[in-house]
């Protein structure tokens, strides 16, 4: 049973490992995975710490329902104080490491203080320990993988592991397992690093018993039914997240020279078509995953050739494509290769190499600044390598572009700077254009992870549903069919976010939810189905407060740590300054509008409980139960 | 009319559903080790192949079995376990050229596919239909039509019609 999982605390400092059980208690407030890696975050993390310091945690985990029959209970939780934004640190990945904690028999690991030298923990059948890594550090993500396995001899481990990204502090490193599985973005890699360690070896053969297994199956397979029978999910499977790339383009939804151009003009090279044709090679899939939304590549010609990874995404189309002027696909994939292999975020990395391109283009910056880079548009697909190379391991401009926003800046000292920069509370923004979209707008502006749009993308609000059907799944209404609209945009990003916390703490997949589609499982659902497998009973109501009072923590540890409030939850000045420059004509010219989006934040924080400041009252803190955290529940 | 689980590697995603469901099914839990299928995987290459017992009509487990607890369901096409006359002795998974037949550590008996007596779950549950099960007449039928459906386009290319 699920139930029974344990967790494992791991002090690094000492050496000193603890199992315990997790009390069922902490499982009715916060499920398990991210709900209760945010209460651990919360309860041991020093408060006002160095992120970098031995003062921070790592926490990893396995969803509630990880490695269970629920579909695509496949995802891995990662989390610790961000190096970037100084707040929530929080990465979500899939493949088949979560489920292989499981069935080793814990559901968390939480590391505190810092090893004397590279570590790494081998995890099997309950019993833990820690080994020495030095041998392997300085190994890239996909070497250390190789040598743990052949070091211990068994084909089936799964590794967790970070880069020479991580190693180096690159404060955007990420944590990596498979091919290119990765927990990306808020800086958590570069934590690991911080702590000497360098990866999680987990070996298990232990039963994840179902409580009621008959009616597991058959829900199971229900709700595979339910999946499949949706046009999304037979789009992704064929397309992946690209399937989406054709109507955002043609729209004028996506950045291009860092935030110059919405649109591709020049598109026929860049389609998910084109690489069909030319690099695509297969298909795979997460653990349990039924949909199947991975490629699977291989460049053909050049010098690459012969060069296979897995991807790309919709993500790596425009971060190693549109936002840099590339639109080369051999030149995206060996990019997306070598961030895959150094270990470190690829957003991250693309909005801040995008931001000095634009600087260099407007003059704010020049070769003395760059070390001698000529950081030209036409320049940058050979330039993409070069500057990969250079962050990874912090040589030359690249140690400047490996500090993040906020370090960068200051690094740079050019006030001017400051404008082309889009990130929110440090962290820097992803691939789309939000100005004509106030939902997604508000969305990345209030994340708890700073401008990142997984804590509530509801990519549905593109497709103009009725309002009858928007109504009944954001659970009411006035909501508008319009993504141009404000009109029902704060109910919006409030349920999608409660949703997105309960997914990732119980370890199955966000695309499996009404992000893409009405039609995907929902609150019925994941109660029928936590109880099949578990035998705990959540009404629909109670999981929406379980999503309410993780989102809620994670707000009150970002105030804790780094004071945000209301004055930090705003998109960046150039989205009110500057109107749409292009795309169709329903979203030309569009500007998003300062009182009204002041509107939208006044609604999202009522619908919170919060005040117009943006901090959780007091009613608010009891009703949750959070007024008692820091708790002794563990 | 014997029946057949057709594999088609090439349409397998990897994602080990297969596995999950035949162990919660036969053991009420999900257990990779106690799945009568596993998916082996050559990670670096992206090569995936689901592996099961492959039923012999001449089956050297059976052959080996000291006290005949393993037979032939001619109905269904199966190798069977009688687990009233298995020791447990496991001189079957050392005849097995295939691994189709292994122990089970934590039920403490051997175990194989059984084709869940004639609804296998591993194919319900299948997305891309990488496992089928069918007569096993048809197999080959079947693989000659999805191989035919290629030609066109390759006689095309290379303006053979």
């Amino acid at each position: 049973m699920p139930l029974t999982r344990k967790i494992a605390y791991i002090d690094l400092s000492s050496g000193n490992i603890k199992i315990a059980s997790i009390p069922e208690r902490l499982r009715r407030l916060y499920l398990g995975g991210r709900g209760i890696d945010m209460y651990l975050l919360y309860k041991f993390v020093k408060p006002g710490c160095d992120p970098l310091s031995p003062d921070n945690v790592v926490t990893v985990s396995a969803g509630l329902l990880g490695g269970s029959v629920a579909p695509a209970a496949a995802r891995c939780h990662s989390g610790a104080k961000s190096p970037l934004t100084y707040g929530v640190g929080s990465c979500n990945m899939g493949g088949f490491f979560a489920p292989e904690l499981t069935f080793a028999g814990l559901h968390h690991l939480l590391f505190t203080g810092k090893a004397d030298k590279p570590t790494y923990l081998w995890v099997r059948n309950g019993e833990v320990e820690l080994r020495d890594a030095r041998h392997i550090w300085g190994k890239d993500a996909f070497e250390t993988q190789k040598l743990i396995r052949e070091e211990l001899g068994d084909e089936e481990i799964k590794i967790m592991c970070v880069g020479p990204a991580a190693e180096n502090l690159v404060r955007y490193a990420n944590v990596r397992t498979g091919l290119k599985n990765t927990g990306g973005r808020s800086g958590v890699g570069c934590i690991w690093g911080s702590k000497n360690l360098k990866a999680i070896a987990v070996r298990g053969t232990m039963d994840v018993t179902n409580r009621y297994p008959i009616e597991a199956l058959n829900y199971a397979d229900r709700w595979q039914k339910q999946m499949m029978d949706t046009k999304v999910a037979q789009a992704l499977g064929y397309d992946g997240t690209m399937f989406i790339w054709n109507v955002t383009n043609t729209t004028g939804l996506l950045r291009y020279r860092n935030f110059q151009f919405n649109k591709l003009e020049d598109w026929e090279n860049l389609t998910i078509e084109r690489f069909h044709e030319e690099q695509h090679v297969g298909t795979t899939a997460c653990f349990g995953c039924p949909v199947h939304c991975r490629h699977q590549w291989q460049i053909k010609k050049g010098p690459h050739a012969g060069l296979s990874g897995e991807g790309p995404e919709y993500n790596t189309q425009m971060c190693m494509g549109g936002m840099l002027n590339i639109t080369n696909w051999d030149t995206i994939l060996y990019g997306s290769h070598l961030v895959d292999k150094y270990g470190f975020d690829m957003a991250e990395f693309s909005n801040i190499a995008a931001w000095a391109f634009e600087l260099y283009e407007k003059g704010i910056i020049d070769e003395k600044d760059t070390g001698g880079l000529r950081l030209e548009w036409s320049n940058a697909d050979e330039l993409l390598p070069v500057l990969l190379e250079q962050v990874a391991y912090r040589k030359g401009f690249g140690d400047l572009l490996a500090d993040g926003p906020y370090k960068a800046l200051e690094r740079l000292g050019k006030p001017e700077a400051e404008y082309y920069l889009l990130h929110i509370k440090g962290l820097g923004n992803m691939i789309s254009d939000e100005r004509a979209t106030p939902a997604l707008a508000l969305g990345i502006a209030t994340s708890t992870r700073g401008c990142d749009h997984l804590r509530s993308r509801p990519a549905i609000d593109l497709y103009h549903l009725p309002e009858k059907v928007l109504e009944e799944v954001f659970d009411g209404g006035p909501m508008s069919s319009d993504y141009r609209s404000y009109v029902g945009k704060a109910r919006e990003i409030w349920v999608m976010e409660r949703i997105f916390a309960v997914i990732d703490s119980l370890g199955t997949c966000k695309f499996h939810t009404i992000f893409f589609s009405p039609h995907m499982p929902s609150w019925d659902n994941w109660s029928k189905m936590i109880y099949y497998i578990t035998g705990m009973e959540f009404t629909p109501h109670e999981l929406r407060d379980i999503g309410e009072r993780i989102y809620t923590l994670e707000r009150m540890f970002n105030h804790r740590e780094a004071g945000r409030d209301r004055k930090d939850d705003y998109v960046p000045e150039r989205y009110f300054a500057e109107p749409v420059p292009g795309g169709l004509p329903i979203v030309k010219g569009f500007r998003l509008k300062r009182k009204k989006f002041e509107q939208m934040l006044d609604e999202y924080y009522e619908f919170h409980g919060w005040d117009k400041n943006g901090v959780p009252t007091q009613k608010t803190l009891n009703k949750l139960g959070l007024d008692k955290e820091p708790s002794h529940m563990l | 009319m014997q029946k057949m689980l057709l594999v088609d590697h090439e349409k397998c995603t990897g994602c080990r559903t297969c596995e999950t469901v035949c162990s919660a099914m036969h053991e009420g839990a999900s257990n990779p080790v106690r799945s009568r299928i596993h998916v082996v995987k050559w990670e670096w290459d992206g090569f995936m192949m689901p592996f099961t017992c492959q039923q012999c009509q001449d089956a050297p487990c059976i052959a080996v079995c000291p006290t005949k607890a393993l037979s032939r369901d001619a109905e269904l096409g199966r190798v069977v376990v009688d687990y009233d006359k298995c020791i447990g002795c496991k001189f079957c998974i050392t005849a097995c050229p295939f691994g189709g037949i292994g122990f089970d550590s934590v039920g403490e008996k051997v175990i194989k596919c059984d084709f869940c007596d004639g609804d296998p779950v591993c194919v319900r549950f299948c997305s891309t239909q990488a496992i089928q099960f069918m007569d096993a007449s048809e197999a080959s039928l079947r693989k000659k039509r999805e191989a035919a459906e290629s030609l066109p386009m390759i006689m095309k290319k290379y303006k053979i019609y």
